[in-house]
């Protein structure tokens, strides 16, 4: 490993056993100096962001530049870009341009989302019928099967109401004892996951930043 | 109550020492034999389309979530950095380096430096920084800024590892109309439904840590599996020997 590597390994590895000394063991020193790093840390995560902007106004510029397929997309994110963030520096020092900062997000940003979302309903009706085409298996029958009965039990039938047996016994026994089960295990083992993934960090064996 | 906190602290303490001893210990006696995992076919068709990717001088995309660094869905985000690292090193013999999306600022930075040390590692000199890219800070705009990529950019195989939504499905429902293998996993259980139905190859709860230990990424990877598996059975007991406890009116 090269110096640098072991370096910045060595910082991760001494960062990332005080903060989690600090989260069993309550000595008011350890305590400060693990409160102390996660602020560095979300200050850094803060700082990354403008990065990340500048990341992504490159990757347009250099699309715009090449002339590829969708540099036109490219032209109205810049132009979009570098307005919102001109009004957001204005608008603390400049009160007639808050306005326009929240128009911004409520007539673009939150439109297009719900768009998108609704545009997601017909993706995913469409998925589950090209499913059993795709993947036909136990599981696919059974994860369709009981997408459509939650769902006949979900959504009241025109002029019958709910619909018997399904709305008030099946329902709720799918949703609340075999997927909140299900649900349980699968959270048990993403933790479980999750304590392995952050230990091999503490020891040095993921380095996501930087250093083989 | 303070003291059943206290009792709860050091409980916690204990998985995570126990943990760290066992993973240790494993990668230690393991380093020589490594232990055979049980196959899984989303792997087996992920190494077939990296190989793919290599011969037919396509890309390889990788979405990295939303899961920020400093957030409890941080562990994700590395296990997809993980993932990213050891697929950047395999397709090192191709003409095109992949393409790695990611939906928080962090973790776009630190894609680009894995990337970067993956083309370095690999002798190529001309590391391209766009290849990491930040799509975008909401759950719909990082899926809608993904997708592009997906459609113009010879992408042949596109990995979704980290934390999403329901967006992902965005992203495979892209990535099959494109005819390119799509392989997703998130630690969000709704995202984990909409793959199901919309992706290739879905790897389910915690599958997703294990990719890196399926992908040979080290003694450590397939330790940390092992752990893992301990963990789950003991847990399985706690869990039964409270149920039998309760029923017996101990507890």
């Amino acid at each position: 490993m090269k110096l640098k590597g072991l370096f910045s390994t060595a910082v991760a590895v001494l960062c990332g056993l005080v903060v989690l000394a600090g989260y069993f063991v309550r000595l008011d020193i350890l305590v400060n100096a693990s409160n102390t790093l996660i602020t560095w840390a979300i200050l850094l995560t803060a700082f990354a962001i403008l990065l990340g902007i500048i990341n992504l106004l490159i990757v347009h510029v250099g699309k715009i530049t090449r002339k590829q397929k969708g540099g036109f997309y490219s032209i109205i994110l810049i132009f979009a870009m570098l307005a919102t963030f001109a009004i957001g520096l204005l608008a603390p020092h400049f009160p007639p341009a808050s306005p326009a900062f929240d128009f911004a997000f409520r007539a673009v940003q939150l439109p297009v989302e719900a768009s998108l979302m609704a545009l997601l309903a017909v993706t995913l009706t469409y998925a589950s019928i090209r499913l059993p085409r795709r993947r036909l298996s136990v599981f696919s029958v059974i994860f369709i099967i009981t997408g459509l009965l939650v769902l006949l039990g979900t959504a009241p039938l025109p002029f019958l109401g709910d619909t018997p047996l399904v709305s008030d016994t099946l329902r709720p026994t799918i949703a609340q004892v075999l997927a909140a089960s299900g649900a349980r295990g699968i959270l048990i083992g993403v933790a479980l996951g999750a304590l392995a993934t952050g230990l091999r960090v503490l020891f040095g064996a993921d380095r996501p930043y930087g250093g083989k | 109550m303070i003291g059943n906190e206290i009792i709860l602290g050091l409980v916690a303490f204990g998985v995570v020492f126990l943990s760290a001893g066992l993973m240790l210990a494993l990668s230690i006696l393991r380093a020589k034999n490594p232990p055979s995992f049980r196959s899984l076919p989303a792997f087996d068709r992920l190494r077939r389309a990296v190989g793919r990717v290599v011969e037919d001088g396509s890309r390889l995309h990788v979405s990295l979530g939303r899961g920020g660094l400093v957030t409890p869905q941080g562990a994700s985000a590395l296990a997809g950095l993980s993932i990213l690292r050891r697929l950047a090193d395999l397709t090192s013999a191709g003409d095109k380096p992949p393409i790695a999306t990611s939906g928080d600022a962090a973790l776009a930075l630190l894609s680009q430096a894995t990337l970067q040390e993956a083309a370095e590692n690999s002798g190529q000199l001309d590391y391209d920084p766009s290849a990491g890219r930040l799509t975008g800070l909401t759950p719909f705009s990082y899926a809608a800024g993904a997708i592009p990529p997906i459609r113009d950019e010879n992408v042949s195989a596109t990995v979704l590892m980290g934390n999403f939504g329901i967006e992902a499905a965005l992203i495979t429902d892209v990535a099959n109309r494109s005819n390119t293998f799509s392989l997703a996993s998130s630690d969000n259980l709704a995202a984990q439904a909409v793959m199901y139905a919309t992706a290739q190859e879905t790897l389910i709860g915690e599958e997703l840590f294990a990719a890196g230990a399926y992908a040979d990424s080290g003694p450590f990877h397939a330790s940390s599996l092992t752990v893992q598996d301990i963990l789950r059975w003991l847990a399985i007991a706690v869990m039964l020997g409270g149920a039998l406890l309760k029923a017996a009116g101990i507890l």
